[in-house]
Protein backbone atom coordinates (compact mmCIF):
# COMPACT_ATOMS: atom_id res chain seq x y z
CA UNK A 1 0.00 0.00 0.00
CA UNK A 2 1.45 3.50 -1.12
CA UNK A 3 2.39 6.06 1.67
CA UNK A 4 -0.76 8.21 0.53
CA UNK A 5 -3.53 5.63 0.31
CA UNK A 6 -2.30 4.30 4.02
CA UNK A 7 -2.48 8.24 5.05
CA UNK A 8 -6.06 7.98 3.91
CA UNK A 9 -7.20 4.28 5.74
CA UNK A 10 -5.80 6.09 8.91
CA UNK A 11 -7.18 9.70 8.26
CA UNK A 12 -10.53 9.22 7.27
CA UNK A 13 -12.25 9.77 10.46
CA UNK A 14 -10.84 12.74 11.47
CA UNK A 15 -11.75 14.21 8.06
CA UNK A 16 -14.85 12.92 8.28
CA UNK A 17 -15.24 14.31 11.66
CA UNK A 18 -13.70 18.03 9.70
CA UNK A 19 -16.44 17.51 7.55
CA UNK A 20 -19.46 17.21 9.81
CA UNK A 21 -18.36 19.61 11.89
CA UNK A 22 -18.45 22.12 8.84
CA UNK A 23 -21.27 20.60 7.82
CA UNK A 24 -23.22 21.16 11.08
CA UNK A 25 -21.53 25.20 11.11
CA UNK A 26 -23.28 25.65 7.54
CA UNK A 27 -26.57 24.78 8.70
CA UNK A 28 -26.47 26.48 11.41
CA UNK A 29 -25.19 29.55 9.16
CA UNK A 30 -27.87 29.20 7.31
CA UNK A 31 -30.94 28.15 9.07
CA UNK A 32 -31.73 31.62 11.06
CA UNK A 33 -30.95 33.23 6.96
CA UNK A 34 -34.23 31.21 5.99
CA UNK A 35 -36.12 31.15 9.12
CA UNK A 36 -35.68 34.68 11.03
CA UNK A 37 -37.36 37.38 10.43
CA UNK A 38 -36.34 40.80 8.74
CA UNK A 39 -36.90 44.34 9.98
CA UNK A 40 -35.53 47.47 9.20
CA UNK A 41 -36.08 50.10 11.83
CA UNK A 42 -34.11 53.57 11.84
CA UNK A 43 -31.17 52.93 14.13
CA UNK A 44 -30.86 49.12 12.54
CA UNK A 45 -27.77 49.92 10.61
CA UNK A 46 -26.41 51.81 13.64
CA UNK A 47 -23.19 50.71 15.17
CA UNK A 48 -24.01 49.80 18.49
CA UNK A 49 -22.13 52.14 21.33
CA UNK A 50 -24.95 51.17 24.39
CA UNK A 51 -27.44 53.94 22.82
CA UNK A 52 -26.11 57.19 22.31
CA UNK A 53 -25.17 57.99 18.69
CA UNK A 54 -22.08 56.93 17.03
CA UNK A 55 -19.20 59.24 17.52
CA UNK A 56 -16.08 59.05 15.05
CA UNK A 57 -14.41 56.13 13.83
CA UNK A 58 -13.83 52.52 15.18
CA UNK A 59 -10.60 52.51 13.14
CA UNK A 60 -8.24 54.34 15.73
CA UNK A 61 -4.45 53.65 16.64
CA UNK A 62 -3.61 50.59 18.84
CA UNK A 63 -2.03 51.10 21.90
CA UNK A 64 1.99 49.72 21.48
CA UNK A 65 2.19 47.51 24.29
CA UNK A 66 -0.70 45.04 22.40
CA UNK A 67 2.36 44.70 19.16
CA UNK A 68 5.03 44.56 22.05
CA UNK A 69 2.92 41.95 23.40
CA UNK A 70 2.48 40.18 19.80
CA UNK A 71 6.41 40.19 18.84
CA UNK A 72 7.32 38.72 22.55
CA UNK A 73 4.06 35.76 21.78
CA UNK A 74 6.21 35.26 18.43
CA UNK A 75 9.50 34.93 20.27
CA UNK A 76 8.63 32.75 23.39
CA UNK A 77 6.41 30.29 21.72
CA UNK A 78 9.11 29.73 18.90
CA UNK A 79 11.22 28.87 21.61
CA UNK A 80 8.64 26.89 22.86
CA UNK A 81 8.48 24.50 20.00
CA UNK A 82 11.88 23.72 20.33
CA UNK A 83 11.45 22.77 24.01
CA UNK A 84 8.70 20.60 22.85
CA UNK A 85 10.83 18.50 20.87
CA UNK A 86 13.25 18.11 23.54
CA UNK A 87 10.41 16.57 25.78
CA UNK A 88 9.46 14.33 23.99
CA UNK A 89 12.80 13.02 23.54
CA UNK A 90 13.99 13.60 27.10
CA UNK A 91 14.97 9.92 27.90
CA UNK A 92 16.52 9.21 24.27
CA UNK A 93 19.30 12.94 24.71
CA UNK A 94 19.97 11.80 28.36
CA UNK A 95 22.02 14.31 30.32
CA UNK A 96 23.81 15.94 27.77
CA UNK A 97 20.26 16.82 26.21
CA UNK A 98 19.28 18.13 29.40
CA UNK A 99 22.32 20.71 30.16
CA UNK A 100 21.83 21.99 26.30
CA UNK A 101 17.52 22.78 27.50
CA UNK A 102 18.87 24.00 30.82
CA UNK A 103 21.37 26.66 28.68
CA UNK A 104 18.31 27.44 26.47
CA UNK A 105 15.92 27.65 29.46
CA UNK A 106 17.90 30.38 31.23
CA UNK A 107 18.82 32.21 28.56
CA UNK A 108 15.19 32.16 27.91
CA UNK A 109 14.46 32.97 31.66
CA UNK A 110 17.24 35.43 31.14
CA UNK A 111 15.70 37.27 28.51
CA UNK A 112 12.69 37.80 30.22
CA UNK A 113 13.64 39.08 33.48
CA UNK A 114 15.43 41.63 30.76
CA UNK A 115 12.53 42.93 29.24
CA UNK A 116 10.98 42.88 33.29
CA UNK A 117 13.40 45.16 34.08
CA UNK A 118 13.17 47.12 30.95
CA UNK A 119 9.80 47.65 31.89
CA UNK A 120 8.23 46.51 28.78
CA UNK A 121 6.01 44.40 30.47
CA UNK A 122 4.42 47.45 32.72
CA UNK A 123 1.13 48.04 30.95
CA UNK A 124 0.82 51.27 32.46
CA UNK A 125 1.21 54.48 30.52
CA UNK A 126 3.73 57.43 31.50
CA UNK A 127 1.80 59.08 33.95
CA UNK A 128 0.82 56.13 35.77
CA UNK A 129 4.47 55.49 36.50
CA UNK A 130 4.74 58.80 37.26
CA UNK A 131 1.75 59.17 39.90
CA UNK A 132 1.86 55.28 41.34
CA UNK A 133 5.23 54.36 42.70
CA UNK A 134 3.98 51.10 44.11
CA UNK A 135 1.26 48.72 42.00
CA UNK A 136 0.71 44.81 42.51
CA UNK A 137 3.54 43.41 40.74
CA UNK A 138 5.34 45.90 38.68
CA UNK B 1 -19.17 -5.09 14.07
CA UNK B 2 -16.79 -3.83 11.17
CA UNK B 3 -14.26 -1.18 11.62
CA UNK B 4 -15.38 0.86 9.29
CA UNK B 5 -19.17 1.04 11.40
CA UNK B 6 -17.26 1.85 14.01
CA UNK B 7 -15.71 4.52 13.27
CA UNK B 8 -18.48 6.42 11.47
CA UNK B 9 -20.59 5.69 14.87
CA UNK B 10 -17.28 6.80 17.16
CA UNK B 11 -17.34 10.48 14.27
CA UNK B 12 -21.00 10.94 14.85
CA UNK B 13 -21.56 9.82 18.43
CA UNK B 14 -18.69 12.16 19.51
CA UNK B 15 -19.96 15.18 17.37
CA UNK B 16 -23.24 14.74 18.75
CA UNK B 17 -22.21 14.47 22.57
CA UNK B 18 -19.81 18.01 22.36
CA UNK B 19 -21.97 19.76 20.38
CA UNK B 20 -25.39 18.70 23.02
CA UNK B 21 -23.53 18.43 25.92
CA UNK B 22 -21.98 22.21 25.03
CA UNK B 23 -25.87 23.63 24.33
CA UNK B 24 -26.84 21.77 27.59
CA UNK B 25 -23.39 23.37 29.33
CA UNK B 26 -25.21 26.65 28.67
CA UNK B 27 -28.46 25.86 30.69
CA UNK B 28 -25.85 24.15 33.81
CA UNK B 29 -24.10 26.69 34.04
CA UNK B 30 -26.98 29.12 34.82
CA UNK B 31 -28.95 26.38 36.79
CA UNK B 32 -25.67 25.88 39.03
CA UNK B 33 -24.22 29.73 39.08
CA UNK B 34 -28.25 30.49 40.60
CA UNK B 35 -28.26 27.69 42.99
CA UNK B 36 -24.73 28.93 44.14
CA UNK B 37 -25.90 32.42 43.96
CA UNK B 38 -29.15 31.26 46.28
CA UNK B 39 -31.41 31.87 43.62
CA UNK B 40 -33.44 29.63 41.09
CA UNK B 41 -31.40 29.93 37.61
CA UNK B 42 -33.72 29.26 34.59
CA UNK B 43 -36.46 26.90 35.73
CA UNK B 44 -39.18 27.44 33.57
CA UNK B 45 -39.44 25.47 30.22
CA UNK B 46 -39.92 21.80 31.21
CA UNK B 47 -39.18 19.93 34.86
CA UNK B 48 -36.13 22.26 36.36
CA UNK B 49 -35.76 24.00 33.22
CA UNK B 50 -33.88 21.60 31.37
CA UNK B 51 -35.78 22.57 28.40
CA UNK B 52 -34.31 25.93 28.41
CA UNK B 53 -31.76 24.72 25.48
CA UNK B 54 -34.41 23.58 23.34
CA UNK B 55 -35.94 27.35 23.87
CA UNK B 56 -32.96 29.19 23.61
CA UNK B 57 -32.28 27.11 20.34
CA UNK B 58 -35.36 27.99 19.04
CA UNK B 59 -34.94 31.89 19.62
CA UNK B 60 -31.36 31.94 18.05
CA UNK B 61 -32.50 30.22 14.65
CA UNK B 62 -35.42 32.55 14.56
CA UNK B 63 -33.27 35.76 15.03
CA UNK B 64 -32.55 38.08 11.94
CA UNK B 65 -29.86 37.27 9.74
CA UNK B 66 -28.34 40.31 10.67
CA UNK B 67 -24.60 41.65 9.12
CA UNK B 68 -24.18 45.04 9.94
CA UNK B 69 -23.88 47.29 6.80
CA UNK B 70 -20.56 48.73 7.94
CA UNK B 71 -19.07 45.27 8.70
CA UNK B 72 -16.69 43.24 6.28
CA UNK B 73 -19.38 40.48 5.01
CA UNK B 74 -17.48 38.01 4.53
CA UNK B 75 -14.79 38.21 7.77
CA UNK B 76 -17.72 39.01 9.95
CA UNK B 77 -19.55 35.27 8.95
CA UNK B 78 -15.71 33.35 9.13
CA UNK B 79 -14.99 34.66 12.67
CA UNK B 80 -17.86 33.09 14.34
CA UNK B 81 -17.14 29.78 12.35
CA UNK B 82 -13.43 29.80 13.33
CA UNK B 83 -14.38 30.03 16.87
CA UNK B 84 -16.62 26.94 16.86
CA UNK B 85 -14.87 25.07 14.33
CA UNK B 86 -11.39 24.70 15.85
CA UNK B 87 -12.94 23.77 19.72
CA UNK B 88 -15.13 21.17 18.30
CA UNK B 89 -11.76 20.08 16.51
CA UNK B 90 -9.68 20.08 18.90
CA UNK B 91 -12.24 17.37 20.05
CA UNK B 92 -11.07 15.02 17.52
CA UNK B 93 -8.18 13.81 19.55
CA UNK B 94 -9.10 13.37 22.83
CA UNK B 95 -9.73 9.85 23.43
CA UNK B 96 -12.60 9.16 25.94
CA UNK B 97 -12.38 5.21 26.59
CA UNK B 98 -10.66 2.08 24.64
CA UNK B 99 -12.19 2.52 21.56
CA UNK B 100 -14.06 5.50 21.33
CA UNK B 101 -12.72 8.66 20.65
CA UNK B 102 -12.55 10.48 16.48
CA UNK B 103 -8.92 9.24 15.66
CA UNK B 104 -5.68 8.15 17.49
CA UNK B 105 -3.18 11.04 16.32
CA UNK B 106 0.54 10.58 17.19
CA UNK B 107 1.17 13.78 17.32
CA UNK B 108 -2.57 14.80 19.24
CA UNK B 109 -1.13 16.87 22.05
CA UNK B 110 0.41 19.26 19.10
CA UNK B 111 -2.96 19.06 17.26
CA UNK B 112 -4.72 20.18 20.38
CA UNK B 113 -2.55 22.63 20.70
CA UNK B 114 -2.38 23.58 17.01
CA UNK B 115 -6.23 24.00 17.00
CA UNK B 116 -6.35 26.07 20.44
CA UNK B 117 -4.19 28.38 19.10
CA UNK B 118 -6.13 29.11 15.85
CA UNK B 119 -8.90 30.63 18.20
CA UNK B 120 -7.27 33.45 18.51
CA UNK B 121 -8.09 34.41 14.81
CA UNK B 122 -11.77 33.87 15.70
CA UNK B 123 -11.55 36.82 18.24
CA UNK B 124 -9.15 39.21 15.97
CA UNK B 125 -11.40 38.40 12.70
CA UNK B 126 -14.77 39.27 14.70
CA UNK B 127 -13.72 42.36 16.05
CA UNK B 128 -11.93 44.11 12.93
CA UNK B 129 -14.54 42.76 10.95
CA UNK B 130 -17.47 44.58 13.18
CA UNK B 131 -15.47 48.05 12.70
CA UNK B 132 -17.23 48.98 16.05
CA UNK B 133 -14.97 50.41 18.83
CA UNK B 134 -15.91 48.18 21.74
CA UNK B 135 -15.37 45.24 19.46
CA UNK B 136 -12.34 46.19 18.46
CA UNK B 137 -11.30 46.77 21.99
CA UNK B 138 -12.43 43.95 23.45
CA UNK B 139 -10.54 41.99 20.49
CA UNK B 140 -7.45 43.51 21.10
CA UNK B 141 -7.59 42.84 24.47
CA UNK B 142 -8.56 38.96 23.75
CA UNK B 143 -6.02 38.60 21.56
CA UNK B 144 -3.06 40.20 23.67
CA UNK B 145 -4.59 37.70 26.22
CA UNK B 146 -5.02 34.44 24.49
CA UNK B 147 -1.70 34.70 23.17
CA UNK B 148 0.05 35.33 26.37
CA UNK B 149 -1.35 32.68 27.93
CA UNK B 150 -0.98 29.98 25.16
CA UNK B 151 2.67 30.09 25.79
CA UNK B 152 3.05 28.98 29.02
CA UNK B 153 -0.24 26.47 27.66
CA UNK B 154 2.12 24.65 25.91
CA UNK B 155 4.86 24.59 28.10
CA UNK B 156 3.17 23.34 31.05
CA UNK B 157 2.24 20.20 29.32
CA UNK B 158 5.69 19.15 28.21
CA UNK B 159 6.32 17.61 32.43
CA UNK B 160 3.38 14.99 30.92
CA UNK B 161 5.04 14.99 27.58
CA UNK B 162 8.41 13.85 29.52
CA UNK B 163 6.52 11.42 31.78
CA UNK B 164 4.85 9.86 29.26
CA UNK B 165 7.72 10.02 26.51
CA UNK B 166 4.62 10.27 23.62
CA UNK B 167 2.20 13.10 21.71
CA UNK B 168 -0.20 10.36 21.89
CA UNK B 169 -2.92 11.11 24.42
CA UNK B 170 -4.25 7.84 24.45
CA UNK B 171 -1.05 6.32 25.42
CA UNK B 172 -0.64 9.17 27.67
CA UNK B 173 -3.40 8.00 29.50
CA UNK B 174 -2.29 4.08 29.66
CA UNK B 175 0.80 5.72 31.03
CA UNK B 176 -0.79 6.49 34.48
CA UNK B 177 -1.91 3.25 35.54
CA UNK B 178 0.24 3.32 38.20
CA UNK B 179 0.01 6.72 39.10
CA UNK B 180 -1.98 9.71 37.75
CA UNK B 181 0.31 12.76 36.11
CA UNK B 182 -1.80 15.19 38.83
CA UNK B 183 0.68 14.02 41.60
CA UNK B 184 4.41 14.53 40.04
CA UNK B 185 2.74 17.47 37.76
CA UNK B 186 0.40 18.98 40.45
CA UNK B 187 2.02 22.74 39.31
CA UNK B 188 1.88 21.93 35.76
CA UNK B 189 -2.08 21.07 36.31
CA UNK B 190 -2.44 24.21 37.97
CA UNK B 191 -0.50 26.26 35.12
CA UNK B 192 -2.88 24.17 32.76
CA UNK B 193 -6.14 24.90 34.58
CA UNK B 194 -5.23 28.84 34.68
CA UNK B 195 -4.20 29.04 31.20
CA UNK B 196 -7.50 27.08 30.42
CA UNK B 197 -9.99 29.16 31.28
CA UNK B 198 -7.99 31.66 30.15
CA UNK B 199 -7.77 30.61 26.50
CA UNK B 200 -11.77 29.65 26.91
CA UNK B 201 -11.88 33.81 28.27
CA UNK B 202 -14.25 33.09 30.71
CA UNK B 203 -14.47 34.83 34.44
CA UNK B 204 -12.09 35.33 36.14
CA UNK B 205 -9.78 36.23 32.54
CA UNK B 206 -13.41 37.50 30.62
CA UNK B 207 -11.97 40.58 30.36
CA UNK B 208 -12.33 40.76 26.66
CA UNK B 209 -16.25 40.46 27.32
CA UNK B 210 -16.40 42.67 30.58
CA UNK B 211 -19.84 44.25 30.32
CA UNK B 212 -19.34 46.96 32.34
CA UNK B 213 -16.93 48.26 30.19
CA UNK B 214 -17.14 47.30 27.02
CA UNK B 215 -20.53 45.39 26.22
CA UNK B 216 -19.75 42.28 24.76
CA UNK B 217 -16.51 42.90 24.07
CA UNK B 218 -15.49 41.18 20.47
CA UNK B 219 -18.95 40.17 19.64
CA UNK B 220 -20.90 43.25 20.41
CA UNK B 221 -22.38 43.32 17.13
CA UNK B 222 -23.10 39.82 16.39
CA UNK B 223 -26.68 38.46 16.97
CA UNK B 224 -28.84 35.60 16.26
CA UNK B 225 -27.09 32.33 15.80
CA UNK B 226 -23.85 34.02 14.79
CA UNK B 227 -23.45 34.75 18.60
CA UNK B 228 -24.67 31.70 19.32
CA UNK B 229 -22.06 30.20 17.57
CA UNK B 230 -18.99 32.30 19.74
CA UNK B 231 -21.63 31.41 22.69
CA UNK B 232 -21.24 27.37 22.08
CA UNK B 233 -17.64 27.52 21.17
CA UNK B 234 -16.97 28.77 24.47
CA UNK B 235 -18.83 25.82 26.18
CA UNK B 236 -17.17 23.54 24.09
CA UNK B 237 -14.05 25.21 24.70
CA UNK B 238 -15.04 24.87 28.47
CA UNK B 239 -15.52 20.99 27.91
CA UNK B 240 -12.38 20.31 26.07
CA UNK B 241 -10.26 22.34 28.87
CA UNK B 242 -12.09 20.20 31.51
CA UNK B 243 -11.82 16.85 29.05
CA UNK B 244 -7.78 17.86 28.19
CA UNK B 245 -6.94 17.76 32.00
CA UNK B 246 -8.87 14.36 32.79
CA UNK B 247 -6.76 13.13 29.65
CA UNK B 248 -3.52 14.53 30.86
CA UNK B 249 -3.69 14.33 34.49
CA UNK B 250 -6.34 12.51 36.11
CA UNK B 251 -5.74 9.19 34.12
CA UNK B 252 -8.66 9.79 31.39
CA UNK B 253 -10.64 6.73 31.78
CA UNK B 254 -8.80 4.48 34.17
CA UNK B 255 -10.96 4.20 37.47
CA UNK B 256 -12.08 0.86 39.54
CA UNK B 257 -15.52 -1.13 39.12
CA UNK B 258 -17.15 1.22 36.96
CA UNK B 259 -16.67 1.33 32.92
CA UNK B 260 -14.05 3.71 31.54
CA UNK B 261 -16.85 5.90 29.89
CA UNK B 262 -18.25 6.81 32.94
CA UNK B 263 -15.53 7.68 34.56
CA UNK B 264 -13.97 9.67 31.72
CA UNK B 265 -17.51 11.75 31.75
CA UNK B 266 -17.87 12.26 35.81
CA UNK B 267 -14.19 13.49 35.98
CA UNK B 268 -14.82 15.69 32.94
CA UNK B 269 -18.23 16.98 34.66
CA UNK B 270 -16.27 17.36 38.16
CA UNK B 271 -13.52 19.84 36.73
CA UNK B 272 -16.49 21.75 33.96
CA UNK B 273 -18.34 21.96 37.93
CA UNK B 274 -15.00 23.57 38.81
CA UNK B 275 -14.63 25.63 36.39
CA UNK B 276 -18.32 27.12 36.79
CA UNK B 277 -17.81 27.37 40.54
CA UNK B 278 -14.80 29.58 39.87
CA UNK B 279 -17.10 31.21 37.94
CA UNK B 280 -19.55 31.90 40.40
CA UNK B 281 -16.51 32.92 43.16
CA UNK B 282 -13.94 34.99 41.98
CA UNK B 283 -14.13 38.68 40.51
CA UNK B 284 -12.34 39.76 37.46
CA UNK B 285 -8.61 41.69 37.92
CA UNK B 286 -7.51 44.62 35.86
CA UNK B 287 -6.00 43.71 32.73
CA UNK B 288 -2.36 44.97 33.47
CA UNK B 289 -2.85 42.91 36.47
CA UNK B 290 -3.82 39.60 34.49
CA UNK B 291 -0.98 40.46 31.87
CA UNK B 292 1.61 40.23 34.67
CA UNK B 293 0.53 37.46 36.05
CA UNK B 294 0.78 35.28 33.08
CA UNK B 295 3.99 36.76 31.67
CA UNK B 296 6.12 37.16 35.49
CA UNK B 297 4.41 34.91 37.08
CA UNK B 298 3.25 31.61 35.18
CA UNK B 299 5.65 32.05 32.49
CA UNK B 300 8.85 31.52 34.90
CA UNK B 301 7.06 28.54 36.74
CA UNK B 302 5.97 26.82 33.74
CA UNK B 303 9.57 26.95 32.67
CA UNK B 304 11.18 25.79 36.17
CA UNK B 305 8.53 22.85 36.19
CA UNK B 306 10.01 21.68 33.12
CA UNK B 307 13.61 21.99 34.67
CA UNK B 308 12.36 19.87 37.52
CA UNK B 309 10.91 17.63 35.64
CA UNK B 310 13.57 17.00 33.47
CA UNK B 311 15.83 16.28 36.19
CA UNK B 312 13.81 14.03 37.66
CA UNK B 313 12.77 11.75 35.23
CA UNK B 314 16.86 11.79 34.27
CA UNK B 315 17.67 11.07 37.94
Amino acid sequence: MSYGASLITHLWPLVLFLVLVIGLISLMLAGPYFLGSRRNARATGEPYECGIVPVGSAQYHVPIPFYLFAIFFVIFDLEAVFLFAWAVAVRETGWAGFIEALVFIVILLVALLYLWRLGALDWRTFRQKRDRASVLLR
Amino acid sequence: MSSITANILNVVGILVFVVASAAMLTWVERRMLGIWQERYGPNRVGPFGILQVAADMIKLLMKEDWVPPFADRFVFVVAPTIAMFVVVAAYAVIPMAPGIGVIDLNIGLLFFLAMTSLSAYSVMFGAYASDNKYALLGGLRAAAQMLSYEVFLGLSLMGVVMLAGTFNLREIVLAQQEQWFVIPQFLAMLLFFIAGIAESHRTPFDLPEAEHELTAGFHTEYSGMKFGMFFIGEYVSVLLTASMMVVLFFGGWLGPVLPPLVWFLLKTSILVLLMILIRGALPRPRYDQLMAFGWKVMLPLAMINLVVTGVLVLV
